[in-house]
């Protein structure tokens, strides 16, 4: 049924009817409840507590059930934003979370780490009338926590199994939102994944008090449940090659490799100890648990911590820093607040639990200790010049303004470039001078006829969102390729 | 989870496993290394592969306990399980005829280059192994070597067994007495350092096979960075081994240190 056909049904045109529109346009947006800044700054626990029941029915309610649902084409793996919502408004809440698991593998971490106010909600008829948009994104992670709270969480019904053995390489957000697809199509799905865990940059780049690691573990075993097989410690490329996978009877294959690399700056001091990447740095904390009791890998416990680059993952490093302890932790950005590309969540959280931000400035030079430990970031102070290809206005030098702080712990988030290990195993596949994979733009099929490809192997580096996104797209597409 | 099908004490702090990892030990070669992980909140570990048995599905690993993790690790009995066993990653040594290899190895740096001499051997090179330890009682390997090896020269720093003196010494006297056309060194990162310089001085190529921190293995965390010829490089991708007369064996060494006060 499509989505039109869905709106006209009889209880969606009586619960449109059941309350005006204006009425609707009247009730003030929802405020997710937070834990307070002080204790959430020394605590692992998740920031944002989610919505009561009660605070979702009336936030449900402000969704007008618009005839062309312009939220939806915000999402990029085209949740029925409406139909959700609507079963939401009538307290019909497991029936929300079923639609949901329609399009998405993964509804509870998306309803914690979307960027929705860049995506669906930006399209909310709310915000052409000058109200804020409807909370969709706390809607989405209120359905998703309800069903598993109430141990009613079900696996979507695959169709009969055709048997054609499909293999994922990589188990974060592409790879499960493709494996999560693919079973429902009936096929015979592995996923392999290089390190110990499943979840890839779910598990060991989003830290707990964003995203809970028992919430990804509760959403890859509905994917257990449907089917799919994992397989840890396997690095394909390395443990198993292309032709393995062949001689494995494996007919498919989707690259989801990430985009694993971190990039440095390149800057005298850039490898004195207690210099790292913010992969290392979150890592060791959210994949290895280091600064937790009784886990043995060890981590740098900075007083004076500086973390540079201003999207998500500084965001995640530099208040994983206060959690650890650190008196001082400091986003250190070249360009102004208002080009950082982290989340605006994020950001106030961050401010909230006392992190500094000292934008419009930029690393030179870090200056170790008489033991070559860091202790010192030599900063270029910057200022706004024209805008730049990514429509952002270009930081320039300030000529000789140049400050020093102190630093025992630098943390660097300046992005991250895809894994070489696929590309270089995989001969015959066409890769870009920057190492991404290239693939059809509509099917995401590579070179290699039985190898797509999606995610920030593809990207470059993305979000989880378009990752997953991209897991559907290849998932429809390969699935075509066999019909 | 990675049965251990043997275990064998080698010395007072090394032990030797032959565990289950029939992938592995089909597709690992000489220089390629893995990761292992014991226990649910034990770190993550980065060890050279020394040998594999791709018959009986095997790979062979030789470890000294050094910290806790190893320690725990050395203490697994037959039949017990490693949780987390993960590769074969790094690049594999390059091996072809050079004519003359020298392989400098000190303590249970032997191990990774048991592998890497036998292929040279097989290669058609002439192969001197320097074995080199503090004392004799620590000295592993040397007939596993001598089967494969056209010379075993041992060096022990108290004379106790072999000669007295250090691995620098005992390369010194093979290139005094013939042309070596190439190094391989394995071993603690202050001795690869002093080999390469030897080398250095008489201009032989030598390659140094990296022991960095490391997380992930597989290129992600940077951990394991290293400064050769002027540009930053990852030893679990780039590497393990680089031309030794590049690599910045001091950064290495003060890397090394870094999480001495957290463990």
């Amino acid at each position: 049924m499509g989505n039109k056909e869905e709106r006209n049904e009889l209880w969606r045109k009586a619960l449109r009817e059941s309350m005006k529109n204006k009425d609707r346009m009247a009730i003030p947006r929802v405020k997710m409840p937070e834990l307070d800044a002080a204790y959430r700054s020394r605590s692992y626990d998740e920031v944002n507590m989610g919505l009561s029941q009660e605070q979702a029915v009336q936030e449900a309610k402000r969704c007008l059930d618009c005839p062309d649902s312009s939220c939806m084409s915000g999402c990029p793996v085209g949740v029925n934003i409406p139909k959700f919502i609507k079963h939401i408004e009538r307290n019909e809440i497991l029936e929300a979370a079923g639609t949901l698991k329609e399009t998405s593998a993964l509804p509870a971490v998306c309803g914690r780490v979307c960027p929705q106010e860049k995506q669906c909600e930006s399209r909310c008829i709310h915000l052409k009338m000058k109200s804020q948009p409807v909370a969709i994104g706390y809607l989405e992670r209120f359905a998703a926590d309800y069903e598993r709270e109430q141990g009613s969480i079900s696996a979507p019904k695959p169709v009969a199994g055709n048997g054609i053995k499909i293999a994922v390489i990589g188990s974060g957000p592409a790879g499960l939102s493709f494996a999560g697809d693919m079973a429902k199509y009936g096929y015979d799905v592995t996923v392999f994944e290089a390190l110990h865990e499943i979840g890839g940059v779910l598990k060991y780049g989003i830290p707990e008090f964003r995203l809970p690691n028992r919430i990804v573990d509760a959403e890859i075993d509905i994917l257990h449940k449907m089917g799919v097989k994992f397989i840890t410690n396997c690095i394909v490329g390395k443990t198993l090659s292309y032709e393995d996978l062949h001689a494995q009877g494996f007919k498919g294959i989707f690259a989801a490799s990430g985009a694993g690399l971190p990039n440095f700056m390149h800057i005298q001091g850039e490898n004195l100890p207690g210099v790292l990447s913010s992969n290392e740095y979150l890592t060791r904390i959210n994949l290895m648990g280091a600064g937790r009791e009784g886990a043995e890998t060890p981590v740098f416990m900075g007083k004076n911590v500086v973390v540079i680059g201003g999207g998500n993952t500084a965001m995640d490093s530099v208040r994983t820093a206060r959690r650890l302890g650190a008196e001082k932790a400091m986003i250190i950005y070249r360009r102004s607040e208002e080009e950082m590309p982290a989340r605006l969540e994020e950001v106030k959280h961050a401010k909230e639990e006392g992190v500094i931000f000292l934008t419009l400035h930029n690393p030179i030079e870090y200056i170790g200790d008489e033991r070559g430990r860091v202790k010192q970031a030599v900063l270029q102070k910057m200022q706004l010049g024209e805008a730049d290809a990514s429509g952002r206005r270009r930081p320039v030098e300030i000529p000789g303004a140049v400050e020093t702080v102190d630093a025992d712990l630098v943390v660097v988030a300046t992005g991250v470039s895809p894994n070489p290990l696929i590309p270089d195993a995989f001969g015959g596949l066409n890769v870009s001078q920057r190492g991404t994979i290239v693939v059809n733009e509509d099917s995401l099929q590579t070179d290699l006829p039985d190898v797509f490809a999606g995610g920030d192997i593809v990207r470059g580096g993305a979000t989880v969102i378009l990752a997953m996104g991209d897991g559907r797209q290849a998932a429809a597409a390969m699935h075509a390729s066999f019909l | 989870m990675n049965k251990i099908v043997k275990k064998e004490v080698l010395s007072e702090n090394v032990v030797r496993f032959a565990v289950e990892a029939p992938l592995i030990a089909k597709s690992g070669k000489p220089g390629h290394f893995v990761i292992l992980r014991v226990g649910k909140s034990g770190e993550r570990i980065p060890l050279t592969i020394a040998d594999s048995d791709i018959q009986n599905g095997t790979i062979t690993l030789i470890i000294q306990q050094a910290g806790k993790s190893t320690r725990k690790i050395c203490a697994l009995n037959e039949g017990e399980y490693i949780d987390d066993l993960a590769g074969p990653l790094g690049k594999a040594t390059h091996i072809e005829r050079f004519g003359t290899v020298v392989c400098a190895c000190g303590g249970v740096g032997t191990a990774p280059m048991y592998p890497i001499a036998r292929a040279m051997k097989q290669a058609g090179n002439k192969v001197s192994v320097v074995l080199a330890a503090r004392t004799g009682d620590l000295i592993i390997l040397e007939k596993e070597m001598r089967s494969i090896a056209d010379e075993v020269v041992i060096m022990t720093d108290d004379g106790s067994y072999g000669q007295k003196g250090l691995v620098t010494q005992g390369v010194e006297q093979i290139i005094n007495r013939e042309k070596v056309d190439l190094c391989v060194t394995i071993g603690p990162a202050v001795m690869m350092k002093y080999v390469s310089l030897l080398t250095e001085k008489y201009k032989i190529p030598t390659v140094a096979s990296l022991n960095t921190i490391m997380v992930d293995g597989t290129g992600m965390c940077g951990a394991c960075r290293v400064t050769v010829g002027g540009k930053t490089r990852f030893v679990c991708v780039d590497g393990p081994e680089f031309d030794a007369h590049q690599v910045d064996f001091d950064e290495m060494l003060m890397r090394l240190n870094a999480y001495k006060e957290y463990e």
